[in-house]
């Protein structure tokens, strides 16, 4: 997210910040959108899904676990952001799931 | 000959952007600089292009005629009296559109390369059959956008399916460019509009009441030796497209007052 001298002066005297930087980052969410052709609900189900399939692995806040899409330069990446609450003893976990 | 003759789209996805006044003002500055220039109207739902060019009285046959085999192409081209390297083919009766396929758009253009350096076709707003049967026809395009966030979005899309159409080069033009607003950080900058969609700036154009007027004389502004702001951009733009580099200089950056200068300090990008 880019953010100008402004932005921050904005910030600091608790101002809205300009409309130019809240045009840029509402355009920059909808066109991560957009190009991939994935609705809301689309995004939501893949979400909960590759949450489930990490909570196999790693203990995780199945509702705190963020996924969402990033865009930059035409190129949209897939950003998942899953905090882990228990780094678990991962070697047990895959016995567990393989056997 | 022919297969130099440089077919360029000109679209935007959003209605009103500044599509028409473009080819209008291109065709007539290239035409001015020797350039054989064709523009074809692939408006057919609402024709604009003879009106901004002043050539509404003229035209005596259009497209469909021509597609229609009952009058030769030369019949239907108009000459601009003023610049005789300029020629208009009319766009024909709306209901055109119920039997135009992208294969009629290719006939006529493949018609005009023999005599033309340059086609410049104006697109219609949307992205639907009228884009699809005008893109059909067109080697590079000129992807008209304002910096204004439902504008960007849609020529965003307008990208997207031009990819899929292998047409390239693919060019940006930032029309009704306010550089007051973006010194003031209300008004999306350059940069901005050129980092979200990627692709190379051919050039803006500034907001300029003087547009306003030409169309309402039928003179493009690229006509008369205008010094209007915008008469400058599109006259730069016309040079551009021969390689000639004129560097795009950024309307937010110029100015020498302190205001100036401070607004441009609150610019700086920190992240
Ligand atoms: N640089 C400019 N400064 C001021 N006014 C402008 C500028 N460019 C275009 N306009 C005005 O914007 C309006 C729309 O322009 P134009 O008809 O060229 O757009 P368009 O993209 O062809 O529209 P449509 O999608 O309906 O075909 C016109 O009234 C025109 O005069
Ligand atoms: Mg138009």
């Amino acid at each position: 997210m880019t953010m100008t001298l402004r932005d921050i002066l904005n910030k600091l005297l608790g101002r809205q910040p300009s409309s130019a930087s809240t045009a840029r980052e509402r355009l920059q969410l909808v066109l991560a959108h957009d190009r991939s052709d994935l609705s809301p609900e689309l995004m939501e189900q893949m979400r909960r899904e590759i949450l489930e399939v990490v909570a196999k692995y790693v203990e995780i806040d199945i509702e705190a676990g963020a996924v969402s899409l990033e865009t930059e330069d035409r190129m949209t990446a897939l950003v998942a952001n899953l905090p882990i609450r228990r780094p678990l003893a991962i070697n047990s976990k895959i016995e567990e799931v393989s056997s | 000959m022919s297969k130099n003759t440089r077919i360029i789209l000109i679209c935007s996805g959003k209605g009103g952007v500044g599509k028409t006044t473009l080819t209008a003002n291109l065709g007539i500055a290239l035409a001015r600089q020797g350039f054989r220039t064709a523009v074809l109207d692939a408006d057919f739902g609402l024709r604009n292009l003879d009106l901004l060019l002043g050539l509404e009285n003229r035209i005596v046959y259009t497209a469909q005629e021509v597609l229609e085999e009952s009058c030769r192409l030369d019949q239907a081209l108009v000459k601009h009296k003023q610049e005789p390297n300029l020629a208009l083919l009319p766009a024909g009766n709306p209901r055109m559109l119920e039997w135009l396929k992208p294969e009629d758009m290719q006939r006529i253009v493949s018609m005009l390369i023999d005599d033309f350096d340059y086609v410049l076709i104006d697109c219609p707003a949307g992205v639907e059959d009228g884009f699809r049967n005008a893109v059909a026809a067109s080697k590079e395009a000129i992807v008209v956008t304002n910096p204004e966030i439902s504008a960007v979005r849609d020529a965003d899309r307008v990208i997207g399916l031009l990819n899929t159409h292998s047409v390239e080069p693919i060019q940006l033009v930032l029309n009704r460019v306010r550089p007051k607003m973006i010194a003031s950080q209300e008004m999306l900058s350059v940069n901005d509009v050129t980092d979200i969609l990627a692709l190379p700036l051919l050039g803006l154009v500034l907001e300029d009441e003087q547009v306003i007027v030409s169309t309402n004389r039928g003179e493009p502004l690229t006509l008369s030796s205008s010094k209007s702001p915008a008469a400058r951009c599109y006259t730069n733009i016309a040079k551009r497209m021969q390689g000639e580099e004129i560097p795009i200089i950024d309307p937010s950056k110029e100015g020498s007052s302190i205001g100036d200068k401070f607004k441009r300090l609150m610019q700086t990008k920190i992240f």
